[in-house]
């Protein structure tokens, strides 16, 4: 057809055809560089978007991809720049699904600590980090017995939060009021 | 060159048509006697490491990333193919490195002065031995099994790699340490000082950056 081979000879000169009468003219290596800007501008709103997520949710959300290897600054093709862009797209899908399941976590923490100030003698020992509610520090939430035994045979229970973080030369091996080491009981669920 | 002033380096125009935003901005210390960067910072740059030590801490060196000029350089990485969280940028390295060792710690004269510059206006610096370049500096695409600085030894770049280059050789792939034959040692007299600008990076704290290095580096030589 002879609107086939015209079609062709134009492609072949950076343009194409629209029809018999309106011809469009293309520059592709324009329009290539326009590709180019915009995946740049897409990596770099991605890249944002990353950090933001990893900032507000350190320590437990990171963005670095664990198979990511080293390499050397260069100019990106159209295809790599796609391919860093879906890399990125999925880093940040990643991130938030993280950052989503830690709000769970931190949630249902914070209803378990809300169980464990309204009824202590259900939650006997139980220990709950303070970071797991979402609070800064190192302190830890314990329900313990008032008065060490004598709290414990009359069932006096309360919730208590340890002052913070270990001092600088290391723990010291804590006993609990039976003589051995303290219980550890773990609560109900675990960040992972 | 101007004894405090700063000159624009060169680009290829391949590498600035890819990056209009992209710019190498230079300056260069006065000659000085052999031996003058070796031993010891002076007490107000190890005092001024001390105080920068202060603060910076865990939760700041995952913030800097949200700050604007490192966040700039981040997405420069991205774009010349480099994974900022896997290549840090070099505040991001500086930062991490300041929490291993539990302070910026002082590590001789050019080291300290780089590292001050860079912690105060989150912009690298690099430093080369002025008498060892060949005509001004720019950035360029690499050759094929071209040598990283000169002599039989330099190690051999791949093609199409951005390199900052004199009229004669590579001296630094982009981001990364100076070529040891063109980098400043204690044997250097004139210091020439390189600082890169990108896309989101005001000229302002790019000058200030090398201005803080070529004065810290001047009253030392004095």
């Amino acid at each position: 057809m002879l609107s086939d081979v015209l079609s062709d000879a134009l492609r072949r000169q950076g343009r194409i055809m629209v029809s018999t009468e309106q011809q469009l003219d293309v520059d592709y290596p324009a329009g290539e560089r326009a590709a180019i800007d915009s995946l740049r501008a897409q990596i770099a709103k991605l890249e944002r978007e990353l950090s933001g997520i990893v900032a507000a949710g350190f320590p437990h959300v990171s963005g670095a991809a664990v198979s990511e290897r080293r390499s050397s600054p260069r100019l990106l093709s159209l295809g790599e720049l796609e391919e860093i862009r879906d890399r990125l797209v999925q880093r940040v899908h990643n991130a938030q699904c993280r950052t989503g399941s830690r709000a769970e976590f931190e949630r249902r923490s914070r209803a378990l600590l809300e169980r464990m100030k309204l009824e202590p003698g259900r939650y006997k020992f139980v220990r709950l980090p303070a970071a797991d509610v979402g609070e800064a520090g190192c302190g830890v939430y314990q329900v313990r017995p008032r008065l060490g035994i004598v709290g414990m045979l009359a069932g006096w229970w309360e919730l208590k939060l340890s002052s913070g973080c270990p001092l600088g030369w290391g723990p010291r091996a804590s006993v609990a009021p039976g003589g051995g080491f303290k219980s550890e009981r773990a609560h109900a669920f675990a960040w992972p | 060159m101007a004894a405090a002033g700063v000159a624009e380096g060169w680009c290829a125009p391949e590498v600035r048509e890819a990056f209009p935003g992209l710019r190498l901005v230079l300056a260069e210390t006065p000659p000085a006697p052999a031996g003058w960067l070796s031993g010891a910072s002076p007490a107000g740059v190890r005092e001024r490491l001390r105080a920068l030590s202060d603060r910076w801490s865990g939760a700041q060196a995952v913030m800097v990333r949200r700050q604007a000029i490192p966040a700039a350089y981040r997405v420069f990485f991205r774009h010349i193919g480099l994974d900022p969280d896997v290549q840090r940028t070099p505040l991001e390295r500086a930062v991490l490195e300041r929490l291993m060792d539990g302070g910026f710690v002082s590590r001789g004269l050019l080291h300290d002065v780089l590292l001050l510059a860079l912690v105060d206006t989150s912009v690298p610096v690099w430093a080369l031995d002025a008498d060892a370049l060949d005509g001004p500096l720019g950035v360029r695409l690499s050759q094929e099994g071209e040598p990283l600085g000169q002599g039989g030894d330099a190690p051999g770049l791949a093609a199409g790699q951005l390199v900052v280059a004199d009229a004669s050789a590579a001296v630094a792939v982009l981001f990364g340490e100076p070529s040891p034959m063109h980098a400043a040692t204690t044997r250097t007299r004139r210091v020439a000082l390189f600082a890169l600008q990108v896309e989101g990076v005001p000229a302002m704290h790019v000058e200030e950056a090398l201005w803080s290095c070529h004065t810290r580096l001047e009253w030392a030589a004095q």
